[in-house]
């Protein structure tokens, strides 16, 4: 068996030469008091982020506050016109149980990774990751969802835009942890559409959300994987909601017009700010952001137009 | 730290877990049980596949302490002593095994689906199995296997 820590181990797996602290908090404000006593104690939901890291000798924290044990994190509720989204809530509950309610944000999910992954991984670690391509987050931007994070005797919820500031960074202080998501309950019909080099177990090479309001007669768009942080495209809603306007299509029902659906998918390309990576150019961003979002507008336009 | 679980219906216990281990290196390394394959330690081949409390989930991505007091269920816990399992003997009827690195993790997600749909479509056969990856099969005789092991239990 394996000797103190900082043994390099029969495997020849070096155990990072110092002891990893494993805090196993059973509620949140026995959770938030760690997290206050250890600010760089790293949290852990679904560990489909971290462990990689961990595996990798990527990470090597002082400390694992492990989140799975709290049953405040991994509940949901509705409340006025929204859902209180749990940040623990795995991708496979969400599907399963709030679908109805959220279907921009339960589409995404369901292109993430494999079941294997959705069982585990969770929207609070999609959060944490707050990487531009993570699949849960254009359509919470779409959606106008706010975070709730807390500290040990104090907490502030902010929308998601303020939450996201930069690739893999976060508005989240070091003895801080995401405990919700408020998402509006949907009051028409969303979409998601993602890019990537198959239909299974992919990053995101551009990725699109959509959401509308069928109430108010609003359209709200987020762009993934395109910038350094999921943006929004006000061009595009603008434009989109105008043109409904004035050719009556909202109260027709009526199709919506190609060149209407180009230029719709020309100005959210517009709205990117991609980057040439190993996934993909920029050029190839853009071109693939106008289709999507083209088409993505059509899914969710047909399903208005089916809704009586 | 010492971890003890439920495993495969036996409780078991492992003393001198570093913290920063994977519930994958625990039950191979430690505890005795081989057959869940370690190829990626990413997640992304699911040859480690197990059920953790019910839940199918790759063994590489849990914490060792994350797994503490829970029910594991391994592909060693499929038989019945020597009795293979409906679903081991359609891999092996539908020669759907070659190299075998996969087949654990295969007949795991193969297991779980059954589990919850008794006869699946091809699109969901695909879609279960879609985070399992298999060098060898080129697959078709992967898809054969689980029909075989559907049409079993019909
Ligand atoms: C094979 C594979 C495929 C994947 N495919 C996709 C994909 O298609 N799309 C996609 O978007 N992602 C994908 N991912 C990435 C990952 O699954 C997601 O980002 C997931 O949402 C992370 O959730 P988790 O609970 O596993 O997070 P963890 O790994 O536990 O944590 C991730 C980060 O969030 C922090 N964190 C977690 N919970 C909290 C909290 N409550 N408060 C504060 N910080 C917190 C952690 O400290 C860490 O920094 C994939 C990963 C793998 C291994
Ligand atoms: S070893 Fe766990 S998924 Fe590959
Ligand atoms: S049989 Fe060799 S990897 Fe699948």
């Amino acid at each position: 068996m394996a000797g103190p820590a900082n043994e390099v181990d029969g495997l020849g797996r070096c155990q990072g030469g110092k002891g990893l602290e494993f805090l196993q908090p059973t509620s949140l404000t026995e959770a938030l008091e760690l997290k206050a006593a250890h600010p760089g104690a790293v949290p852990l939901a679904g560990g489909t982020d971290l462990m990689v890291d961990l595996n990798f000798d990527r990470l090597r924290p002082e400390a694992m506050l492990d989140l799975t044990r709290i049953d405040e994190l991994k509940q949901w509720w509705p409340h006025d016109d929204l859902i209180r989204l749990g940040a623990g809530v795995s991708y496979t509950r969400l599907v399963s149980e709030i679908g109805e309610y959220l279907p921009g944000l339960a589409i995404a999910s369901r292109t993430i990774g494999s079941p294997q992954i959705r069982n585990r991984a969770t929207v609070g670690g999609n959060l944490g990751t707050s990487s531009p391509a993570g699949d849960a987050l254009p359509p919470l931007l779409a959606a106008g969802a706010e975070i709730e994070v807390a500290s040990a005797g104090s907490s502030r919820r902010m929308p998601f835009r303020d939450f996201m500031i930069g690739p893999k960074k976060n508005a989240l202080a070091p003895e801080e942890l995401i405990v919700a998501v408020h998402i509006p309950k949907a009051r028409g019909p969303q979409q998601f559409s993602k890019i990537g080099t198959r239909n299974a177990m992919v990053i995101s090479v551009a990725s699109f959300a959509l959401a509308i309001d069928a109430g108010t007669r609003a359209i709200s768009c987020a762009i993934g994987s395109a910038g350094p942080v999921i943006l929004e495209a006000p061009e595009a809603d603008e434009f989109i909601e105008s043109s409904l306007e004035e050719s009556g299509a909202w109260d027709a029902r009526s199709r919506i017009d190609n060149s209407v659906l180009q230029r719709f998918g020309e100005l959210v390309a517009q709205g990117a700010r991609p980057i040439t990576d190993v996934r993909g150019t920029k050029a190839y961003r853009q071109h693939a952001l106008a289709v999507i979002a083209a088409r993505t507008l059509t899914w969710a336009w047909d399903d208005y137009m089916a809704s009586a | 730290m010492r971890i003890e679980l439920e495993i495969n219906g036996d409780t078991r216990s492992a003393d001198d877990v570093w913290e920063g281990e994977s519930l994958l290196f625990v039950l191979r390394e430690r505890l005795g049980f081989p057959g869940s394959k370690n190829a990626c330690e990413q997640g992304e081949c699911g040859s480690c596949s197990i059920y953790l409390d019910g839940n199918l989930v790759c063994a590489c991505l849990v914490l060792a302490g994350q797994a503490q007091g829970a029910r594991v269920t391994t592909v060693e816990g499929l038989a019945e002593d020597l009795d293979l399992h409906p679903v081991q003997e359609a891999y092996l009827k539908a020669g759907a095994v070659q190299c075998g690195f996969c087949t654990p993790g295969l007949i795991m997600a193969t297991h779980e689906l059954l589990e919850r749909k008794a006869q699946p479509s091809d699109a969901e056969i695909r879609e279960a199995l879609a985070g399992n990856l298999c060098r060898c099969t080129g697959y078709e005789k992967i898809l054969d296997a689980v029909r075989l092991a559907a049409k079993a239990r019909a």
